[in-house]
């Protein structure tokens, strides 16, 4: 079987009847163009959370009893789990930038001198804002935390350290969204959850519409080869996938007022796989399904996940194992890391690597398990 | 006609959901010959035809088309073969123009616009060409997917009713059009219910229940059944129809015009269930007759094969 034997002339015919269909069904196109329009007056409000076990980088530039009792508290706080340890700040920077800590606790140099001597030391909390719900949860806990770790060493000879007020000050930062809006974190995500839901439920009917009537016998009793139907099929849509981009592009700015911090080619580059992904997955789905109501209900399958495991809803690192193993093996997971990323934090391409090459695995899979299973015949 | 194999196939089979619905099929058909194939519905015409154009794979079997191998170059076969199914299968909502175009380029054809535009007015479609398939009536939805079936030349038409349900004078007229075609080399094998076309075949394959029970140029077939006819004429006929139905020996009792045909295989045993109505109905007038396409047809298309054989 080859299947990179490929002609243009019927990947065109295919692509072209395609668009012709789409236009012709109105309603269908004009869902598409109104669901992200929907979708962003629903979803604009925040949804709450009480977020748990969040990733923290702690940069330790002090080690005595009083800061260690207090990283012996954070361990056994369920609030907060302890990635890494750093002495410099460099890699703890890095590490919240990329997502892979949500917060950075910063304890400088002559912590301890400068608390017992009662010169009041600074502590530093910067936490990623981007979500904001997360954030505002966790900063309050690792106050109390600090609050129980240091009570019991202020005692006996330390005792003078317990009168109010506190004997050293904690800094928040909020990086990356300092108002702590939760539209910025909602909307930038609400784009991966329109273009699964849209891209994924097109396709999803590609192939079962022409087995319901009855065209794909006449489809397959031409040369068309399995390839060309799937390049064929799904590539008008990208046109959709596009519009729909840029509605929620303009409506993050001129509605939400969120900034666009990073690349925007690194965005296009990632939202080009993305839509590709959600494609396959829908025409992976359309392989499988028999009647054009089996392929709805596979997608919304699909689509709970993509909600509930992706870190749209709850933030990511604070589900259990089995859920962020779901959550990785979806696309919008990476995509939401990616699009966060760049539009709140300014990142580039060597910033999204990370989740893109799992994007790209994601999307090579998928393509290739809707080509093997492409039904030749009738059978 | 030649005498150059363009359909060879050997022991198709094929069964759905355990049942055998095509059972060791075999067909040869020459070049340029219009081959019917007819049978009851439910028979296996559309199985046998999908396995011969590659759409289905057939669970044992083999055979060449236009010298291709059904079973590995199906590709091939794909593109010498127009296959016209059963069911419209074109797209309602795409204009006569553009299903043409569709298919046009899937076959890579050179001059697309001038061959849709023969196509168009070969078809007398030519000034309605921009509208959507969906809205045309049976008959002009049949020469369209007849079109679109011939608009890469094929050497080879398969043909699944393609008339069914479409008035007579639009069969006519499609009928005129494959007699062209095969006066110029191109074979048609076509599935029919319609007697009338049954006859403009070179040769007929019969299949009942997925087996192939008679295979015959069209004129010997009569013979080949061997049926035994008697016609019987008078009034009134009711009462005798209904005394033949219950006898032995009848196999098919069919009214032309004002008399009344009773046929079957054991030619003593109708003789004795007809000279017996006689007896009873004395008014009646009996006489021996041969056998006609007609009954033939009748016997065949009624599914009375029991006893058949
Ligand atoms: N895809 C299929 N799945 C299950 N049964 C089928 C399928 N296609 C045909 N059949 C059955 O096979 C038998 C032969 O069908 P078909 O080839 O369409 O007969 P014909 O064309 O002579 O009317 C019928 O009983 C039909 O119900
Ligand atoms: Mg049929």
């Amino acid at each position: 079987m080859k299947l990179l034997d490929l002609s243009w002339s019927r990947v065109f015919a295919v692509f072209l009847k395609e668009l012709v269909q789409m236009r012709r069904d109105r309603p269908t196109f004009a869902i598409m163009i109104m669901m992200p329009v929907m979708q962003l007056v629903l979803f604009g409000f925040a949804i709450n959370t009480d977020p748990r076990h969040l990733p923290a980088v702690v940069e330790m530039r002090e080690d005595g009893p009083l800061t260690r009792a207090f990283l012996a508290s954070l361990h056994a706080s369920s609030y907060i789990d302890i990635v890494a340890i750093t002495q410099g700040p460099d890699e703890a920077e890095a590490m919240l930038r990329s997502g892979d800590a949500t917060f950075l606790i910063s304890i400088p140099e002559g912590f301890e001198r400068r608390l017992v001597r009662g010169e009041r030391p600074q502590m530093l909390i910067a936490a990623d804002a981007s979500d904001p719900v997360a954030a505002g949860g966790a900063i309050g806990a690792i106050e109390r935390i600090a609050q129980s770790a240091f009570a019991p060493e202020f005692q006996g000879p330390l005792g003078y350290l317990a009168r109010p007020p506190p004997a050293y000050e904690i800094v928040v930062h909020r990086r990356y969204n300092p108002a702590g809006v939760s539209a910025f974190n909602i909307v930038p995500a609400l784009l991966g959850v329109i273009l699964t839901m849209t891209m994924v439920l097109i396709t999803s009917i590609a192939l079962t519409r022409e087995s319901e009537r009855g065209t794909m016998e006449n489809l397959l009793a031409t040369p068309i080869r399995p390839l060309e139907v799937m390049i064929g099929k799904t590539t008008p849509y990208i046109g959709v996938g596009a519009i729909q981009v840029a509605i929620v592009l303009i409506a993050a700015t001129l509605l939400f007022r969120i900034p666009f911090a990073g690349s925007f080619l690194a965005f296009l580059v990632a939202v080009t796989l993305f839509i590709f992904a959600n494609l396959m997955l829908g025409y992976l789905i359309s392989t499988a399904a028999r009647t054009q109501l089996q392929a709805m209900q596979m997608t919304f399958f699909i689509f709970l996940p993509s909600i509930l495991l992706s870190g749209f809803m709850f933030p990511f690192r604070a589900m259990p194992d089995w859920a962020q193993a779901i959550g990785t093996a979806l696309p919008i997971t990476h995509f939401l890391r990616i699009v966060r990323e760049i539009m709140l934090k300014g990142a580039g391409f060597t910033d999204i690597v990370g989740d893109l090459l799992p994007l790209a695995l994601i999307l090579l899979t998928l393509a290739t398990l809707a080509l093997l299973r492409f039904r030749r015949t009738l059978d | 006609m030649s005498d150059e194999i363009v359909i060879d196939v050997r022991g198709l089979t094929k069964s759905f959901g355990g049942r055998k619905v095509v059972d060791d099929f075999d067909l040869k058909v020459p070049r340029g010959a219009i081959y019917g194939f007819l049978g009851p519905n439910g028979s296996g015409k559309t199985t046998t035809i999908r396995m011969v154009c590659g759409l289905l794979k057939p669970e044992s079997g083999e055979g060449e088309v236009l010298g291709f191998d059904v079973l590995k170059e199906s590709l091939k076969i794909k593109e010498r073969v127009g296959y016209m199914t059963q069911k419209f299968s074109l797209y309602e909502d795409l204009s006569i123009r553009e299903n043409l175009e569709f298919i046009a380029r899937l076959y890579e054809l050179d001059h697309r616009d001038d061959r849709v535009d023969k196509a168009l007015v070969d078809l007398g479609l030519a000034e309605r060409q921009g509208q959507l398939a969906g809205k045309l009536s049976g008959g002009w939805k049949q020469r369209l997917a007849l079109a679109a079936c011939m608009i890469h030349e094929p050497e080879l038409l398969l043909l699944d009713e393609p008339t069914a349900g479409v008035d007579p004078k639009a069969r006519r007229d499609f009928w005129d059009q494959i007699r062209r075609y095969s006066a110029q080399g191109v074979t048609t094998l076509v599935s029919t219910h319609y007697m009338d076309e049954a006859v403009q075949c070179d040769s007929i394959a019969y299949i009942a229940y997925g087996k192939k029970l008679i295979d015959a140029p069209t004129g010997d077939i009569p013979a080949q059944i061997g049926l035994s006819c008697w016609r019987i004429a008078g009034r009134p006929l009711m009462q005798a129809h209904a005394m033949l139905e219950q006898s032995e020996g009848v196999e098919l009792v069919a009214r032309f015009g004002a008399a009344m045909h009773a046929c079957g295989k054991d030619a003593a045993a109708l003789e004795r269930a007809v000279r017996a109505v006689k007896v009873a109905q004395p008014h009646l007038q009996i006489e021996k007759i041969e056998a006609g396409f007609e009954e033939i047809f009748i016997y065949l298309m009624s599914g009375s094969i029991d006893n058949f054989q």
